[in-house]
């Protein structure tokens, strides 16, 4: 048991940093950046922490995660307690720990952020999950008396069905997810990289919520084999978490070429068919010497990262608007830096050039200037005329977002959409406009963040037990 | 996890398999595609449903042994499991009972997916007539299946050994040549390049046509991208907003050169793939 710190010795100490492989060597594979930390780099990190009344990191997590009881169980080298605790409010830590864009949620809320030192809760619950994982600690299945003779089907195997779906479990229901791919875990599983987040671990946290008495059937597409209307008539409640699934393209010319991806295929390829380990794996996946990625945001990032792994000699980020305003995590982007990716701002695709085989073989883009602010707050890029200029480059990824896949909505009659395609669901409960269809993550609010998906997961799974049980 | 039932091999490079698919084959409708993996480690093969079963479970598939993953399929055994197996996907094919004739053209391994196609259109009472073509008499697969599901049936082969000699697109422009105005629906389904020709032929009579494209895909839900063809100008995702689409309208060319993108490394995996099973 390690001692509990001043707080003067607390605001004395600085984050513990997190070891990492060496840039040089991890551009060459596909294993995890971050090492994670040692028992005794978490203790130290966790005898930082203030131990708030009222927390005020608890407040910026989407699930709500008990965040200063955790942390206190870790100083008390009570590492299983700790790891029950966090299991309370969020069924995917491991996963969370990893991915969770930390300074805009717990991080940032953390009252030590004002000192530019918030507590590395993320790193912490991850530290968590995985010592758990390694003594193989397994969730229970809820006693038999729990047990209530209800029904859910749920629509996709990503974070927000994860999510509800154990949620529900825990509390009796007989839970069914399905998912249209042939692995479970949604963006965690196909977008998400092995160097960011190792597929094993997704399919450790899916494996638990298997164990609880979820049944999960893969290849299987609501929409084609079955409508929501059908499972609205078999179960007592629907959940649906398919995602937004649709990329968006440019709409420039040359997007047909031979060599242009959207981020979405050439994750895919990389990751769900694990093209990176070809010929192993079957899929194939063609990296050039030069390859440019459009966007700014995650996926830009992992796209880009993935490309430099696969052998591209440079590997370069075209986005249209400065660094400040890239959405991506502010890691990934310092991942990025490190790993050698250029960085091209204020820059923005105005065609894809091809051979005469169809081949991509440069990119034609322009200059851009901040205008300025727009709807969304963010100052509007403005093309500089006359600043046209080509790249020659072999591969084209277009990463600038997804839009709505409409496969789901078609088959649920009574189930309004926005515009956009996205379902309309209520903020705080996930009901949509049919009594027994709720609706959350991505394919409500647009493309967003594990942790969201996650929350409204947990929202919908609250709602339908309230809804079912009648209270 | 979904079980080969029957295998049966039909020509030196064409097989044909019943896969236990229970839900599949009842939501299966005619010209939808299921998407496979044989084995772990391999990848996503879109197929046509030739045929299936709601009473029996199952779902035919017809497939040419053209690469590394059709080959490893072909080699697997009855009772075995394929590591996935989903389905059905795409778009139906709108059938309805249309006035006059109604003519389905099948070009090599094409034949197969007209074939459920034709059944139905015959079901719903119409006039049925197939022009099925392949190289040579022994790569003509499924005639007495066709036969069943047509009315007529003008069976054409590349060197003459069956039928009539030359491609489906001349027995079609023959066929048009005396009939045309009787036409009021056409279908053509084979390698892309039979698909452009038999969509000149029609306009020649000003005939419109429905192909059913096969670009390389990796989900087949609209997910991905890669499937994409440009359809009268405009960007398709051929899973979703297809596979049928206006022969007039599809850039086949680009559907071509986008088929070639993975020539060399599936080459390198067929090669690798023959030496370790150690198959000439
Ligand atoms: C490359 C990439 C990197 C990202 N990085 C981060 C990050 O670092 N941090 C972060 O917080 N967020 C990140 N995100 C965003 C985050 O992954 C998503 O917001 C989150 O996964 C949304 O969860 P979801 O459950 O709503 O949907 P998804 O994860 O998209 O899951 C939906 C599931 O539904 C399935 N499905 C779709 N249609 C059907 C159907 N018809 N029938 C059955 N099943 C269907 C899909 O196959 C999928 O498995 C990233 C996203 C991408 C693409
Ligand atoms: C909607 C659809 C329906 C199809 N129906 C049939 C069918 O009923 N019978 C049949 O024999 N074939 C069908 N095909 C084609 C079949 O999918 C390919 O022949 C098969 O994937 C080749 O795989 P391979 O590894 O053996 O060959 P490879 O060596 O990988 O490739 C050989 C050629 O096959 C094509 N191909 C490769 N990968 C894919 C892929 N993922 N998706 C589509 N095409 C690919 C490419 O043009 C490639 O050059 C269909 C394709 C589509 C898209
Ligand atoms: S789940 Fe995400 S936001 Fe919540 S505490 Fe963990 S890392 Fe922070
Ligand atoms: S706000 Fe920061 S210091 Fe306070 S309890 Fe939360 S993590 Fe600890
Ligand atoms: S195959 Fe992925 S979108 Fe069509």
């Amino acid at each position: 048991m390690a001692e509990r710190l001043r707080p003067a010795e607390k605001f004395k100490r600085d984050r513990v940093p997190m070891r990492e492989q060496d840039p040089k060597e991890r551009i060459k594979n596909f294993n995890e950046v971050p090492f994670g930390y040692s028992l005794e780099e978490a203790i130290a990190e966790a005898q930082r922490c203030l131990q708030c009344k009222p927390p005020s990191c608890v407040e910026g997590c989407p699930a709500d995660v008990h965040i200063p009881e955790f942390i206190d169980k870790i100083i008390d080298e009570d590492i299983e307690g700790a790891f029950k605790e966090i299991k309370i409010t969020n069924a995917l830590p491991a996963v969370c720990g990893r991915v969770c864009p930390q300074e805009e949620q717990c991080e940032g809320a953390c009252v030590m952020n004002k000192k530019g030192k918030p507590i590395a809760i993320g790193r912490l619950e991850r530290f968590v999950a995985d010592w758990a994982r390694d003594k193989g600690l397994v969730d229970e299945p809820p006693p038999e008396e729990m047990k209530k003779n209800k029904r859910v089907a749920i629509v996709g195997s990503g974070p927000a069905g994860l999510a509800c779906a154990a949620d529900l479990a825990k509390l009796g229901y007989d839970v069914t997810i399905f998912e249209a791919l042939h692995k479970p875990g949604g963006v965690l599983v196909y977008g998400i990289p092995e160097f960011r987040l190792p597929k094993a671990i997704v399919q450790y946290e899916v494996d638990q919520i298997k164990k609880m008495g979820v049944k999960i059937y893969t290849d299987y597409v609501i929409g084609y084999i079955k409508s929501v209307d059908e499972l609205v008539e078999e179960y007592d409640a629907v959940f649906l978490a398919n995602g937004a699934g649709a990329p968006s393209f440019l709409h420039i010319p040359g997007e047909n070429l031979n060599g242009v991806y959207s981020a979405s295929e050439f994750l895919t390829r990389s990751n769900l068919m694990r093209a990176f380990d070809f010929p192993e794996y079957d899929t194939p996946i063609k990296v050039g010497k030069r390859v440019v990625v459009i966007g700014g945001g995650n996926v830009a990032m992992d796209a880009v990262r993935t490309a430099k792994r696969l052998g591209a000699e440079e590997a370069i980020i075209v986005y249209r608007r400065s660094r400040a305003e890239m959405p991506a995590r502010a890691e990934e982007i310092e991942h990025a830096e490190a790993e050698g990716i250029r960085f091209e701002l204020l820059t923005n695709p105005v065609r894809i050039l091809g051979d005469e085989d169809g081949n991509v073989k440069g990119i034609e883009c322009v200059r851009m200037k901040l205008g300025e602010p727009d709807e969304s707050g963010r100052r509007r890029p403005i093309p500089i005329e006359g600043s046209n200029f080509v790249m020659d480059v072999d591969n084209v990824i277009i990463a600038i977002g997804q839009n709505a896949n409409p496969i789901v909505a078609r088959s649920a009659t009574g189930v309004k959409t926005n515009k956009w395609g996205y379902f309309i669901a209520d903020e705080k409960t996930g009901k949509t406009t049919h009594p027994k269809v709720w609706a959350g993550g991505d394919i409500v609010t647009g493309a967003a963040t594990v942790i969201l998906a996650v929350g409204a997961g947990k929202k919908a799974a609250k709602s339908i037990h309230e809804t079912l049980s009648g209270q | 996890m979904a079980k080969i039932l029957k295998k049966e091999q039909w020509s030196d490079t064409i097989f044909s398999m019943l896969i236990d698919a229970k839900d599949v084959a009842k939501a299966a409708k005619p010209g939808q595609f299921i998407i496979l993996i044989p084995r772990e480690h391999g990848e996503r093969v879109p197929l046509t449903i030739a045929d299936s079963s709601v009473e029996e479970g199952w779902v035919q598939i017809v497939f040419q042994v053209v690469g590394k993953s059709t080959l490893e399929l072909s080699r697997m055994k009855e009772g075995e499991d394929l590591y996935s197996f989903v389905g059905p996907l795409g778009m139906p094919s709108e059938v309805e009972k249309f006035p006059g004739k109604v003519v389905m053209i099948g070009g090599g391994i094409g034949i197969a997916p007209i074939h459920p196609i034709a059944r139905k259109l015959k079901e719903m009472g119409n006039h049925v007539v197939s022009i099925i073509g392949a190289k040579t008499a022994d790569l003509l697969i499924m005639e007495d299946k066709i036969r069943e599901a047509s009315t007529e049936v003008i069976v054409a082969t590349d060197d003459g050994s069956k039928g009539k000699k030359g491609f489906v697109n001349a027995v079609l422009e023959e066929f048009l040549a005396t009939e045309a105005e009787n036409v009021s629906k056409i279908w053509a389904i084979g390698p892309p390049i039979m698909m452009k020709a038999c969509t000149i032929s029609a306009g020649k009579f000003n005939k419109s046509i429905i192909v059913s494209l096969n670009p390389i895909m990796v989900d087949g839900t609209g997910m991905c991208g890669a499937c994409r063809v440009t359809v009268g100008g405009e960007t398709k995702f051929a899973c979703v907003d297809g596979p049928e689409f206006d022969g007039a309208l599809v850039d086949f060319d680009e559907l071509m050169a986008r088929q070639r993108q993975y020539k060399e490394l599936e080459q390198k995996a067929l090669e690798l793939y023959k030496a370790k099973e150690g198959i000439a």
